[in-house]
């Protein structure tokens, strides 16, 4: 199963996110990684490295974010590790459950998960 | 230890030194385009570096350059974090050889190219970007072009980023948090573009104070140095 990874500056929005996200998810593994590590706002690329060994299970991992640094950290933890991942391109909320919905697919795939997390940047709110 | 272990080491420790007399100057320009922690920030990571590269057993620039990498990494906040660091430890397999001119001007650019990648800024977009460019090309020029000894070269370098650093004044950020602020982004120099600057100042002031203790100090002397035995291997 593709695992999710859920990257925020704050420790308790990448919480409240992937609980979101899980609600929509069922099965899917989804890991929460926000804060500098000392109690304040950041990102952590140590932390996000250990999150996406935590939920790989060998089939790849899709890695949502929220602002600038937060980006530039997944990347920097992808590089370091040893599962496939990729970062989506996508509103952090809505990309985590649109992608939390997409893994529990049979037929799901890196790509079909990274692309429906992607799809949630054509979401309408009004 | 190897000379060029030790003098890593050295330049690691310098930097460190600067950053900590310029944590309240750094603040005080990102307190005005961002979110005031970049001299914190900065102070904080290269004083671990510092203490986890004189940890290192026999050392060599590689993996001083690779502790320092990862340390910059987990303890430097912001973007300043993934794009010093991240780049550091991309960069430092180009010394796995030994720091040479040519192997230096190899981790120059591939630290320049990281950096441009991952924060995915140009020249003008007021970053780091805008003195790291005029650092690397003047350096790698001076070098390969011109043929000047590296200590000259990176000097001339030094010269180049003060100028990069400067011209972050006047134009607008369109790059990181600076940028949400528009036009009112200019007039104001960039904290990375500046730290970057000190972090050049150091190595330069470290590769003078090595130049000094070593070689002849040919640039301005004008009687022969015999060099002390031994201290130019390495």
């Amino acid at each position: 199963m593709i695992g999710l990874v859920v990257v925020s500056h704050s420790e308790r929005a990448a919480d409240g996110i992937a609980e979101v996200a899980a609600e929509m998810g069922g099965e899917t593994h989804i890991e929460p990684v926000g804060g500098d590590g000392r109690g304040g706002i950041g990102t952590v690329p140590d932390d996000i490295e250990a999150a996406l060994a935590a939920v790989d299970d060998g089939e790849g991992v899709v890695v949502l974010v929220d602002l600038g640094s937060a980006v530039m950290n997944a990347e920097v933890a992808i590089e370091m590790a040893d599962t496939e991942a990729v970062v989506a391109d996508a509103p952090v909320l809505e990309g985590a459950v649109n992608a939390a919905v997409a893994a529990t697919s049979p037929t799901a795939t890196l790509d079909t998960v990274r692309e429906r997390a992607e799809a949630a940047r054509e979401i309408d709110k009004l | 230890m190897s000379a060029d272990g030790e003098a890593a080491v050295a330049a690691v420790e310098r930097v460190a030194e600067r950053l900590e007399r310029e944590r309240d100057y750094l603040t005080e320009l990102d307190s005005a385009i961002g979110d005031a922690d970049h001299g914190g920030n900065m102070a904080r990571g290269w004083a671990s570096a510092a203490e986890a590269v004189r940890e290192l057993d026999d050392p060599d620039p590689a993996t001083v350059a690779k502790a320092t990498g990862r340390t910059l990494m987990s303890e430097v906040g912001g973007a300043s974090g993934p794009l010093y660091g991240g780049s550091l430890v991309f960069a430092s397999v180009e010394l796995d050889d030994g720091l040479t001119p040519e192997s230096a001007v190899a981790f120059a650019e591939t630290y320049l190219e990281k950096v441009r990648d991952r924060g995915d800024a140009s020249v003008g977009d007021q970053t780091m970007v805008d003195a790291l460019v005029p650092l690397v090309h003047t350096f790698k020029k001076s070098i390969e072009v011109d043929g000047l000894p590296p200590v000259v070269a990176l000097a001339k370098a030094v010269d180049a980023a003060e100028r990069g650093a400067a011209f972050t004044v006047p134009i607008r950020a369109r790059k990181g948090r600076a940028s949400y602020l528009g036009w009112r982004s200019v007039g104001h120099k960039d904290p990375g573009a500046t730290s970057t600057l000190f972090v050049a100042e150091s190595l330069l002031e470290t590769a003078r104070d090595r130049l000094d203790a070593t070689v002849a100090p040919d640039l301005d002397a004008t009687s022969p140095t015999v060099p002390e035995e031994g201290a130019t291997e390495g």
